[in-house]
């Protein structure tokens, strides 16, 4: 039997070009630390991923499309093959736009690929935010990995719009008439904003090249720059897990690098250029060329941005036009600043700095690595709800017409509802999370204490019914007991024992009514002793010799003195 | 005269009546009847303005009036035109069955010789745009490109881009307009039923209207670059975005985390 084994050979030539790499350049130790790095295992942990990859496919995408694409407000007659635009005078932009999607082989497909893969992009980073939101991934040692997230979100947006803008058809000049009437809306500069912007009056020739440059150079390099600082810190900080048995503050567990991650990541990798591109290949996005060319004059109905822009345009349609104010010679539109400015600013910058105000809220110093349950930070969670519930209100208030037209509505009515849920709803929410969280949580003690309701029913000598109760197994119990409870913090009196006044008092009790509004209402987890109790309780109420009992009995120890 | 009194009493004298009653009713008909029915072919034009009186008489007078001069509930049609009841009629819009924001269209009533009846009716009462000819609407003679440029600045503001159709003021809206025939989007650019603006001759020429025509019969098929996803425009993109795209990529994450564990 000859014994060609075909693995040696390679694994020699491997072995040898990594010690020819390594021998020059020291490479080995890195690839070693690499290699063992490990990283937790949990599905929600790779929407950033998603992120990552919908980023990548943006730039290979991109990087074809500048090939063809022409950033330029020259005018040019149509002469391509698109019947229903030719001999119309248009910019080079929007002409090299339909060149790309009727001429240049392969040229719709990437054009499609970009757009679908941006719409993700940004799916993905909202989507990975609410997990770091939600599960308080942000604590200490991670605030400033969030503040760099929420920048590359503002980023995202700063991308996504530029690049939108770029084709030059109606709908995105529409987009940028709202934007130039933002901008003119700002009291006292609004006006040479305006014109330093657009170089000149709206719309102008500059604009086009201008935004270019935002689009493919600025942008995507700042970027690039913090996706690189973002992983860095992650790398460095390590990743939080979730809690489970065996999982503490000061371990990871999970799997390392190389193998498992570099297969599921670079396959999911492939997963999300693959989703991408089967969306862009089936489904039209952006037919510019049923826009036509930018022109001031029209707008068409369903004039509406990308999703992610579609809370402003909601905040600007719910707004009542009557907040105009004129003070002398002088206009402050009110209902273009308030929607434009102020909504998206009391929407988002509150997200930017929560970690700052929750760990200002509890006083704890202390670095967090294990993940909080949703549930058991009832305060986060209502906040972070009531937040999505507001911008799902303007989403819809951004698509009234299009609810008008599909659920056969009138717009007025739409409208009108819409402006009372955007101060009801964020509060409905609020209350309603909170309650649902502290309900699991005293669901989460009622199991822990008495065990899962088996549905068998024991009647006893004396006539006594009772239901059986299934006990938790160790690890079940160990996730609903290991949280520390978050209580409001304690100040210090007024005056000491002498009677002196105490610098800083008036602070402290802002800070404590603060702690107060996060941490007044909650539900403690279970302690050792009650948990005690209640297997005393059990005990007696079911006498010895019971085969339950003797389940909860072996399950106690190493538990109890955690909690 | 007591005589009288008692038989006047009677308890079969209201069946007499009746029945009397219904005679003379059924003889008045035959004679009253029967004239029309002996000529019933005169002149075409004629015929079909009697018609077409008739029928408006019986399912459209309740609202228009009795020769469409119009009432508290409905618009006089005096002058507004054969092109108008062909429109309304034709698209199923007219006879209405409920009040609402504005007539939507639905199944026809008539047949199309009755629609022309109506409306030889409805322009015999004053004069009015009259139905464009197949060759005024024929998409094939029009040129889409100039279509497009019209369309732009005259009608997607309320029927979107490509006439996929747009929301209006309480509950009004602009339709769809990629099944409506050529005959009655000229029909509706000349008359402007419902909320939808006189679009006259002068304003937009016919050789124009016949443009527009050519472009709007250019939507609604098959489109480059896949499913046009109702060619709603940025809000059925992010939709799909979410729940396709998103959707397929959260299931694949989920997938691939629970392999290993």
């Amino acid at each position: 039997m000859s014994t060609t084994n075909p693995t040696a050979p390679t694994g020699k030539a491997a072995a040898a070009t990594a010690d020819w790499l390594d021998q020059r350049t020291g490479v080995g130790v890195a690839v070693k630390g690499l290699a063992r790095k490990l990283f937790p295992e949990h599905w929600s942990f790779m929407l950033g991923e998603i992120a990552l990859y919908s980023f990548i496919t943006l730039l290979i995408s991109g990087t074809f499309l500048t090939m063809f694409f022409v950033p330029s407000a020259d005018e040019v007659t149509y002469t391509g093959p698109w019947t229903a635009l030719q001999g119309t005078t248009m910019s080079a932009a929007f002409a090299s736009t339909l060149k790309l999607s009727f001429e240049v082989r392969g040229g719709l497909l990437m054009r499609q690929v970009h757009h679908w893969a941006a719409l993700i992009f940004l799916a993905a980073i909202v989507t990975h935010m609410m997990r770091v939101f939600f599960t308080g991934a942000f604590r200490k040692p991670r605030e400033i990995n969030w503040v760099i997230g929420f920048v590359l979100l503002t980023l995202g947006l700063a991308a996504g719009f530029s690049g939108y803008s770029l084709p030059d058809d109606v709908l995105s000049g529409n987009g940028l008439r709202i934007t130039d009437g933002l901008i003119r809306g700002i009291p006292i500069i609004g006006t040479y904003l305006s014109y330093f912007v657009f170089g000149g009056q709206f719309p102008g020739t500059a604009i086009i090249p201008r935004l270019f440059t935002v689009h493919v150079l600025l942008v995507p390099g700042l970027i690039l720059a913090l996706v690189g600082l973002h992983l860095a810190l992650v790398f460095l900080q390590k990743h939080t897990q979730f809690p489970g048995s065996g999982r503490t503050n000061g371990n990871v567990v999970g799997y390392p690098l190389f193998p498992v991650y570099t297969a599921k990541a670079g396959g999911f990798f492939f997963v999300v250029f693959g989703v991408i591109a089967l969306m862009a290949a089936t489904m039209q996005i952006n037919p510019v060329w049923n826009y036509g060319p930018y022109d001031p004059a029209p707008v068409s109905a369903g004039a509406q941005p990308d999703w992610y822009m579609l809370f402003l345009e909601g905040a600007l349609r719910l707004m009542p036009g009557q907040a105009e104010v004129v003070f002398g010679s002088y206009t402050v539109p009110f209902n273009v600043l308030i929607p434009g400015l102020v909504v998206p600013l009391l929407l988002l910058g509150p997200l930017a700095v929560y970690p700052f105000v929750e760990a200002y809220a509890t006083g704890d110093k202390r670095e967090h690595h294990l993940l909080d349950r949703p549930r058991n930070a009832p305060f986060r969670t209502a906040y972070g709800m009531s937040i999505l519930a507001e911008f799902f209100v303007l989403v819809l208030a951004g698509s009234n017409d299009l609810i008008a037209t599909h659920f056969h509505l009138s717009l007025n009515d739409i409208t009108w509802t819409l402006r009372f849920a955007f101060f009801i709803v964020p509060g409905i929410v609020f209350v309603l999370t909170r309650r649902v969280c502290l309900a699991l949580q005293r669901k989460d003690r009622e199991v822990v204490l008495h065990g899962h309701e088996s549905g068998r029913i024991v009647r006893f000598a004396s006539g006594e019914y009772v239901e059986v109760h299934t006990p938790l197994d160790e690890h079940e119990r160990w996730i609903r007991v290991q949280h520390e409870p978050v209580r409001p913090i304690r100040i210090a009196p007024a005056e000491d024992s002498r009677g002196v006044r105490r610098p800083h008092y008036r602070s402290d009790v802002r800070r404590q009514r603060l702690s107060r509004l996060f941490f007044e209402t909650r539900v403690e987890p279970v302690t050792p002793a009650e948990y005690a109790a209640a297997q005393e309780h059990r005990a007696i109420a079911t006498g010895p010799g019971d085969a339950g009992h003797e389940q909860i009995v072996a399950g106690t120890g190493d538990h109890a003195s955690r909690s | 005269m007591k005589s009288l009194a008692v038989r006047r009493h009677d308890r079969r004298a209201p069946i007499v009546l009746l029945a009397l009653a219904l005679v003379a009713t059924g003889g008045l008909y035959a004679v009253l009847a029967a004239p029309s029915r002996a000529d019933a072919a005169p002149l075409p034009g004629q015929a079909d303005t009697t018609t077409g009186q008739k029928l408006f008489e019986a399912n459209c007078a309740t609202c228009h009036g009795m020769g469409a001069v119009g009432t508290a509930i409905a618009p006089s049609l005096v002058g507004v035109g054969a092109a108008a009841v062909d429109f309304q009629v034709g698209t199923g819009r007219m006879p209405m069955t409920v009040s609402g924001p504005q007539a939507q269209a639905k199944p026809v009533q008539f047949t199309q010789t009755q629609i022309s009846q109506l409306a030889a009716y409805v322009a015999s009462l004053g004069p009015g745009p009259q139905i464009p000819t197949a060759d005024m609407v024929d998409p094939s003679k029009g040129d889409p490109a100039t279509g497009m440029a019209v369309f732009r600045t005259n009608c997607a503001m309320c029927h979107n881009a490509v006439g996929a159709g747009g929301s209006l003021t309480e509950g009004k809206f602009a339709p769809n307009l990629w099944h409506t025939t050529p005959t009655h989007i000229y029909e509706a650019m000349l008359t402007g039923p419902q909320s939808m603006p006189v679009f006259n001759d002068a304003n937009i020429t016919p050789q124009e209207k016949r443009d527009v025509i050519a472009f709007i019969k250019q939507q609604g098929g098959t489109q480059p670059g896949g499913l046009d996803l109702g060619a709603l425009g940025p809000v059925s993109e992010g939709l799909w975005a979410w729940v396709v795209g998103l959707g397929l990529l959260i299931g694949a994450a989920v997938w691939i985390g629970a392999k290993s564990s």
